[in-house]
């Protein structure tokens, strides 16, 4: 059966795993006491991607997992990164496309005019 | 009857083969699951972004009425809790069942812990009337629509929340089914399933926590 198949991961890399997200918590809230300027959220973000991976990797497996389970989950970032990229340049970029100055859209709903 | 159906173990239902091609199924169906799931929340992810990019002192202002103390400890809950989800899952190859529970048990605990500090920080926001829209009636951020961060926040934490409660669910039911001797070492795929569920959620928390507690 599929018994032999299986992988049967060691207690310390659990652990191991589990007490290096801890210290990157830690990482990250003391990174945020520190000014970085603009990579402020860089840094961030940085840091909450390798913990990601942790999780993904070793406690969701995929890395002793059949790869198809890891090309699913790629597949998943590459269509939010996609959704988030194009998104990100349409409302950053658009005001410098139009002559109008760019405004917010929500200063002309009506439940703004209490 | 044919040899085949008697030579299966009783675990595998009859349109599969055997039970690896049950468990590779299983696993198939439940990471195009987690894809839906992050594409759901990725809208919500979008939206922070383009708001952020929109309104960036307002964000920095408003976050800072968030508790960074409790947001830390959440997030070393739900990591904890991440962890002994997946010990869980390890007793229970090594067919060690009281270990399964013991550890499931922790999972659910760290899970109520989680949600009753969000209840916590939840009714505090309600108190001031840091709401979402036009709920919102706090004075004190500057930067123009200070309650567009707080519908941000309600909005993602709290479907996070709704995870978190249904993940409970899932996994107090994980346990009566262990407990009921449903699962062995040669089958114990829906242990796994909640466990990548689980999984999932706190991956999302790690996200969330620098983005709205740990701005500027």
């Amino acid at each position: 059966m599929s018994k032999e198949n299986v992988h049967i991961t060691p207690v310390r890399t659990y652990l191991a795993v589990g007490i290096t997200l801890l210290v990157l918590t830690g990482v990250t809230i003391g990174a945020s006491f520190i000014d970085f300027g603009p990579y402020n959220v860089t840094i961030a973000l940085a840091i909450a991607s390798v913990k990601a991976l942790l999780v993904a990797f070793f406690f969701m497996h995929l890395f002793w997992d059949n790869k198809i389970y890891l090309v699913i989950f790629a597949a998943s970032l590459l269509f939010f990164t996609i959704f988030l990229t194009f998104s990100m340049f349409d409302t950053t970029t658009r005001g410098s496309i139009y002559p109008e100055k760019a405004e917010p859209i929500n200063s002309q709903a009506p439940i703004y005019n209490k | 009857m044919s040899d085949v159906s008697i030579t299966h173990d009783a675990h595998v239902q009859h349109h599969f083969a055997d039970a690896e091609q049950q468990r590779e199924s299983a696993k198939f169906g439940m990471w195009l699951f987690l894809l839906t799931e992050v594409l759901l929340f990725g809208g919500l992810f979008v939206a922070y972004g383009v708001f952020r990019a929109w309104y960036p002192e307002m964000f920095i202002n408003a976050h800072k009425h968030l508790d960074v103390i409790l947001g830390g400890i959440n997030t070393v809950v739900l990591i904890t809790s991440s962890l002994t989800m997946a010990l869980s899952i390890r007793s229970m190859q090594i067919n060690n069942k009281k270990q399964t529970i013991f550890y499931l048990i922790l999972t659910l605990l760290f899970a109520l812990t989680f949600l009753v500090i969000k209840y916590f920080e939840y009714s505090h926001k309600i108190e001031l009337g840091q709401l979402p829209g036009k709920l919102f009636t706090y004075q004190g951020i500057q930067g123009s629509n200070p309650h567009i961060f707080f519908s941000i926040y309600f909005a993602m934490t709290g479907l996070h929340g709704i995870h978190v409660l249904i993940g409970m669910i899932v996994i107090s039911w994980i346990l009566i089914r262990t407990g009921k001797n449903h699962f062995s070492p040669e089958y114990y795929t829906p242990i796994e399933m909640a466990g990548l569920y689980w999984h999932l959620v706190d991956m999302i928390w790690i996200f969330l926590f620098p983005l709205l507690y740990l701005i500027g």
